[in-house]
């Protein structure tokens, strides 16, 4: 792909039309749902990408949690792991892992959990554990993590996962992590109410556009495509009988600002990774 | 104490061991010389197994495993990890699987005394359908609520890593501390390496500490976390995390590897000193 050459005064997409790749038009998009001020349990990979793009463009008092217990970290690259120490560095405060599990997720403080998966279903429940049999799998996946937890009680949860018919399957190997279950209101009512103060999954921003669950029987909903794309071609990257809405909004091209900060950011990110670690051995009595 | 002599003493075949540190403080020189004294079955417990435990896997010197993530941050698959579960090489390997609030609920219940801890959302995952021994649903006597009930873990070792020992053998250990703590609480028997013995550790008064009565050996082990890493000492090496996918890959290749700088070697300082030539 070839990178086009902009100057910071063209701001917006409208009038140079940048070049981009579906990757950064889908985390610039996800970044975009990302409200300031926000409260935002992260994932690692593309919704912590995304996350750190919200942060310093538009919302730059989002506030980020990783599972690591860094509560209002504000990493200048993408951290690798959910544990590096930069976001221990640029925290405002470094928690005990049972407590950011127990009194901030539990406890209701987090206002959106952000999530990938490697298979999600056609209502939004997500699969991190196996593919093919648990015991004997074809595919044994590194598993749940924080994920079912921020899936329960954040109060609303976005989802950013690349689009295939092996992703975004008919039936989940496991289900690692709840979104409407079977749908039709399940998830707010009996045993689902008591259990969970999240609304589940709001919007699930795929590499094509964006899927939103039916008020009704909260089936996801081709809602909007990234220019060019068709409605048929997303049916054909999803293994079960998509829907789609009546309309499609054209969902907006990233503004040159954004591409440029996605760019550094992982240029940044590329070239801290890269760095050899020397350890200084201190001197032993 | 040495490390050497901790684990002989300590660690025995067939024991459940929690090796903590989320991400950061991994005991990875801990992990080298129970590779190196060939301990066998062991129960290996930890919230995200990691590359050590990819070795020690792969090294065949464990049966069992209780976890809530396996793997490699950032980067994809614990290979060793995998080609266990999925074609028992070198032995197969039982799960016993949990998320990571599991986990933590199970580490406090472990360190209260308490047979078992609880949390809420019971029916949205299907761990509790292939964990049956360690997760069942309970209902609350007070409103009726339906939890989840988690046994307790209480492993008969912890080991951790950590960044001070004073003279007493008090510990200190800052930064991302993930389950350390609870972890350690929940042990019969508990082995810490440090980076640094002091006069007096450097801790404010809410530090997490370990007081030396809870402690049964002390090593201090410089740079003991590489390739994690130590608040205030030296860096995660992600280069490192990145190459083992390549190294974790192949058996031979992995083999081979734990033969030259594991096996091979006498001690950690080794390997460090081996690594930073080869740099």
């Amino acid at each position: 792909m070839s990178i086009a050459v902009m100057n910071s005064e063209q701001s917006s997409g409208q009038n140079s039309v940048p070049n981009y790749s579906r990757d950064e038009i889908m985390t610039v998009t996800a970044a975009r749902q990302l409200q300031n001020s926000a409260v935002c349990f992260v994932g690692i990979g593309l919704p912590s990408a995304a996350c750190n793009l919200a942060r310093q463009t538009h919302a730059p008092e989002l506030v980020l949690i990783y599972e690591s217990g860094t509560v209002g970290t504000k990493p200048s690259v993408l951290p690798l792991s959910i544990g590096d120490g930069e976001l221990a560095e640029t925290a405002d405060c470094v928690i005990p892992l049972p407590d950011i599990f127990s009194y901030y997720l539990q406890g209701g403080r987090v206002d959106i959990g952000f999530l990938g998966a490697a298979q999600i279903d056609r209502f939004g429940n997500l699969n991190s554990t196996v593919i093919g049999d648990y015991l004997r799998p074809s595919t044994r996946l590194p598993g749940a993590g924080g994920a079912p937890e921020i899936a329960m009680h954040a109060k609303q949860v976005l989802i950013v996962m690349k689009q295939s018919p092996r992703s975004f399957v008919e039936s989940l190997g496991f289900r690692t992590s709840c979104g409407f279950m079977n749908g039709n209101g399940q998830r707010r009512h009996g045993e689902f109410a008591d259990a969970s103060a999240g609304a589940g999954p709001q919007v699930v921003i795929t590499d094509y556009g964006m899927l939103k669950p039916d008020p009704v029987s909260d089936e996801l909903t081709l809602v909007a495509v990234y220019p060019g794309v068709t409605a048929a071609e997303v049916s054909a990257a999803t293994g079960w009988s998509l829907r789609i809405a009546p309309t499609l909004t054209v969902l907006p091209e990233p503004t040159a600002a954004e591409l440029s900060a996605l760019r550094s950011l992982h240029a940044r990110t590329e070239q801290a990774h890269a760095n050899p670690v020397r350890i200084v051995l201190p001197k032993t009595a | 104490m040495s490390l050497q002599q901790a684990i002989a003493q300590y660690l025995h075949d067939g024991q459940s061991v929690a090796m903590e540190g989320f991400t950061h403080l991994i005991p990875f020189a801990a992990g080298h010389e129970i590779i190196r004294q060939q301990k066998k079955n062991l129960h290996l417990i930890r919230m995200t197994p990691d590359l050590i435990y990819d070795q020690l896997i792969g090294m065949g010197c464990a049966s069992e495993l209780t976890f809530s993530w396996g793997g490699n941050p950032g980067v994809g698959s614990l290979h060793r990890l995998r080609d266990a579960v999925e074609k028992q090489w070198p032995q197969p390997l039982t799960l016993h699987e949990h998320s990571h609030a599991e986990m933590a609920v199970a580490y406090q219940a472990g360190a209260s005394g308490m047979p078992c801890g609880f949390m809420k959302g019971y029916p949205a995952t299907q761990l509790a359908e292939v964990n049956p021994a360690q997760i069942q649903p309970q209902q609350c006597p007070f409103t009726g609520q339906w939890l989840s009930a988690i046994a307790a873990i209480k492993p008969d070792v912890t080991i951790l890593h950590a960044q001070q020992a004073d003279a007493d053998g008090n510990v200190l250990i800052r930064g991302i501390v993930g389950a350390a703590r609870e972890a350690a609480l929940a042990a019969k028997t508990v082995i810490v390496t440090v980076e640094q013995q002091v006069e007096k550790i450097d801790a404010d008064m809410n530090a997490i500490v370990l007081p030396r009565w809870l402690i049964a050996a002390i090593a201090v082990v410089p740079g003991g976390a590489y390739p994690s890493y130590a608040q205030g000492h030296y860096p995660r090496d992600n280069a490192f995390y990145l190459a083992w996918d390549e190294i974790a890959r192949d058996r031979e290749k992995f083999l081979s590897w734990m033969q030259s700088h594991v096996l091979a070697l006498r001690d950690h300082a080794e390997l460090l000193q081996r690594l930073q030539v080869a740099a």
